[in-house]
């Protein structure tokens, strides 16, 4: 009899744990769940460079990793705030639905059934991307149109899966598909040989190229075969968190458009142009109505920097990938990087 | 019990163990009802509300990726469903695969490991000791890059005599493609195992009668292989073969075999062989001595006596453990996901999972299928078991 008690009680207690972990998961309050955690929990890529790779030392680094910095100096003042959890692309859009995260920046590509159907709300296009192919110099190859019958590594759960078999479809082409789970394997075996191309979206290509054994015995074709704009996302149902999120990297933008930079914030505080004085909280009490403070802004370039200074370091000229701005230039300079005013 | 024996007293109902077992069993019942009701209606609230699609809808909706090894036809426009039912092809595939071959091996080393010859007992010792030491997932991923960087790339195929390929892609073998009056050779094999089968019957029994044996095994294999073989000569051969040929990136035509494939059957054979030669050599090993040596005293020879007198002893203490082995090979499977090979797991529990982004009806179709298989191979299994078992007369 006394170990029926004890499954009883057993069973309650892990019934009620189930019920925390649920009934936690789809709380409308996300920042005061987020507050009074002390931390966001931001589902991250891990193994991309330039947008979410930890190095040596278990420091997170990246363009997506910024992002949620930045979210944390605007909520914090603290960009360490964070805990990044490194997610495949398989699984990153149930940690999401979940509650496991409170955000998702893993270069994730904004589409209409994720925007709907799998119950996401994209905040904002933190960098515009397109899919592009990496080859073995030695095949010759000039175009992707060539690629007829080839043997093609991808990696799984991406739109690059599909965007893939459409564009050979499109060009009646035949296909040879090799799905990995994780980025890491796909890139493995392309480089032992097991395909002809690999194929993800451009700005990844540059980071992978440079970690195959032979970098220099390899190419990317000059075709782009998608729109691929890269968004942070939350789930559907709190307006509040949503709109935080899409405010960060408008901030960032805007910043950038304004000429505040991380090294002369501080000065611009002083400054008498409205436009700035609305950003950095010296006028108007704009970040109260988000339920920040009305100096969320100044947080997040004092601690993280601008939108141009973030995509420098991590995919720009300060570093390795040498990315140029390309279409994530701000759209007074060519490119599509657009915010609202504040105000 | 003395109370209710003199009829002066009842026991209170909650004293009586039998009543108070069954309140808590009954309890407990409605305790699990409960919660797996709560869970069931939160995990549907909550999709709701976070207005995550939920439904079985999305079967007929169009797929979209493509699929390296697929055994029906299957392209790019296919739906999820049709998805689903190359990646369970394809896991039952490698499972059949593995279950015969991971058998067969796993009887050698388990055989050899009880042999008297010093050399070969160490050998089959030392097998086993170290693949069932060494976790599944990094023996798959050995095997897969051991096969992806022995093999040569493309241009440098291995020919294999006959018209067949290897190389990094994979194993290309000629297709052999039927042609009319190919018929009259299944028929002969049809013919050729029934009259196989009657014989093995007379002679069991002649047996029975006589005790004068008969040369089965020749005499079987001549009914089953010769028949078939005139006729196939007599209709003229009538049987082409579709050979691989190789183009610019790889080679098409043909019967081709995923290296994907070959690595996983491999990974999977060679780890569960391990494990079911320790339950063939429990098994002969629980066969007791006195056995063997009634068998040598009766004049039975080494060879018959392990074939009549030993194994079919040994098979009953063999089966159950090998039907759990059985499964755990089936499910093992599901880690082909890491090496690229497209199953049921790879395929459903993740492109399309990922893609219609409904968790809970994916992970619960896939868990109901699995469930399924190993059920149905646990069936079989108890079926052979107790035709093998000790039946007391």
């Amino acid at each position: 009899m006394k170990s029926v008690m004890v499954r009883i009680a057993l069973a309650a207690t892990l019934g009620a744990a189930t019920f925390a972990v649920t009934a936690s998961a789809t709380s409308a309050q996300t920042l005061e769940t987020v507050k009074a955690r002390g931390t966001i929990n931001c589902g991250a890529n891990g193994t991309l460079a330039g947008f979410g790779l930890p190095d040596g030392q278990g420091r997170w680094t990246g363009l997506d990793v910024d992002f949620c910095r930045a979210l944390a100096a605007a909520i914090f003042n603290d960009p360490n705030k964070v805990k990044f959890v490194p997610l495949t692309a398989k699984d990153r859009f149930t940690a999401l639905q979940s509650g496991e995260i409170d955000v998702l920046a893993r270069n994730t590509t904004w589409t209409s059934s994720r925007d709907t159907a799998l119950g996401l709300n994209f905040a904002a296009v933190n960098y515009y991307d397109g899919q592009g192919f990496m080859v073995r110099k030695s095949l010759k190859l000039n175009s992707a149109l060539e690629l007829n019958d080839a043997a093609v590594c991808v990696q799984q759960g991406t739109t690059t899966e599909l965007n893939l078999a459409d564009y050979f479809r499109t060009n009646k082409m035949k296909l040879k598909t090799v799905t990995f789970a994780t980025a890491d394997e796909a890139v493995k075996a392309y480089d032992a040989g097991r395909c002809d191309a690999y194929t993800t979206d451009a700005s990844a290509l540059a980071g992978e190229r440079l970690r195959l054994a032979q970098a220099d015995d390899h190419a990317v074709l000059p075709e782009i075969i998608s729109k691929e704009p890269l968004a942070p996302a939350v789930r559907h149902g709190d307006d509040q968190w949503f709109d935080i999120v899409k405010w960060t990297h408008f901030a960032m933008v805007n910043a950038e458009e304004l000429g505040i930079t991380k090294a002369n914030v501080d000065d611009q505080m002083k400054s008498d142009n409205p436009d700035v004085k609305r950003l950095l909280g010296t006028e108007g009490k704009f970040g109260e109505a988000f339920g920040l403070t009305n100096d969320w802004a100044y947080r997040i370039v004092k601690h993280v920097g601008n939108y141009g200074e973030v995509f420098e370091r991590n995919v720009g000229q300060g570093s390795p990938l040498k990315i140029a701005r390309g279409l994530n230039a701000l759209w007074n300079k060519g490119g599509l990087q657009f915010a609202p005013p504040v105000r | 019990m003395a109370a209710v024996e003199t009829g002066k007293a009842k026991t209170p109902l909650w004293r009586d163990a039998k009543a108070r077992g069954l309140a808590y069993q009954v309890l407990l019942c409605l305790l699990i009802a409960f919660f797996a009701w709560a869970a069931i209606s939160n995990a549907v609230e909550n999709l709701a509300r976070a207005k995550i699609a939920s439904g079985f809808g999305f079967w007929d909706n169009t797929a979209g990726f493509d699929i390296s090894q697929t055994l029906i036809p299957y392209s790019t426009t296919s739906t999820y469903g049709r998805a689903f039912w190359v990646g369970l092809l394809n896991t039952l595939l490698v499972a059949g695969f593995g279950i015969v071959f991971a058998t067969i091996l796993g009887f050698l080393i388990g055989i050899a490991r009880l042999s008297r010859n010093w050399l070969v007992a160490r050998l089959a010792g030392f097998y086993v000791e170290t693949i069932r030491n060494l976790p599944l997932l990094l023996q798959l991923l050995f095997w897969y890059n051991a096969v992806l960087k022995t093999l040569p790339p493309l241009h440098e195929s291995l020919a294999i005599p006959g018209g067949g390929f290897l190389n990094n892609r994979g194993l290309f073998l000629p297709q052999p493609v039927l042609l009319s009056g190919a018929d009259w050779t299944f028929v002969a094999l049809a013919m050729g195992v029934a009259a196989a089968v009657g014989v093995r019957i007379w002679a069991g029994r002649r047996r029975a009668r006589t005790g004068t044996p008969l040369p089965a095994f020749w005499v079987l294999l001549a009914l089953v292989m010769v028949p078939p073989l005139a006729a196939f000569a007599l209709s003229g051969f009538p049987v082409t073969f579709n050979f691989p040929e190789s183009g610019r990136f790889n080679i098409r035509g043909g019967i081709e075999v995923l290296p994907e494939f070959m690595a996983l059957l491999f990974g999977l054979v060679i780890y569960t062989a391990a494990f079911i030669a320790e339950v063939v050599r429990a098994g002969i090993l629980a066969v007791a001595k006195g056995q063997t040596e009634a068998a040598y005293s009766l004049g039975l020879k080494p060879g018959p006596t392990l074939r009549l007198v030993v194994v079919p002893q040994a098979m009953r203490v063999i089966v159950p453990p090998l039907t759990s082995q059985y499964l755990n090979l089936t499910k093992n499977s599901s880690l082909a996901v890491a090496i690229g090979y497209p199953d049921l797991v790879q395929i459903f529990a993740g492109t399309v999972l990922n893609q219609t982004g409904q968790a809970v009806e994916v992970i619960a179709i896939t868990m109901a299928v699995y469930l399924a298989i190993s059920l149905v191979t646990s069936g079989l299994m108890n079926l052979y078991n107790r035709h093998v078992a000790l039946v007391e007369r």
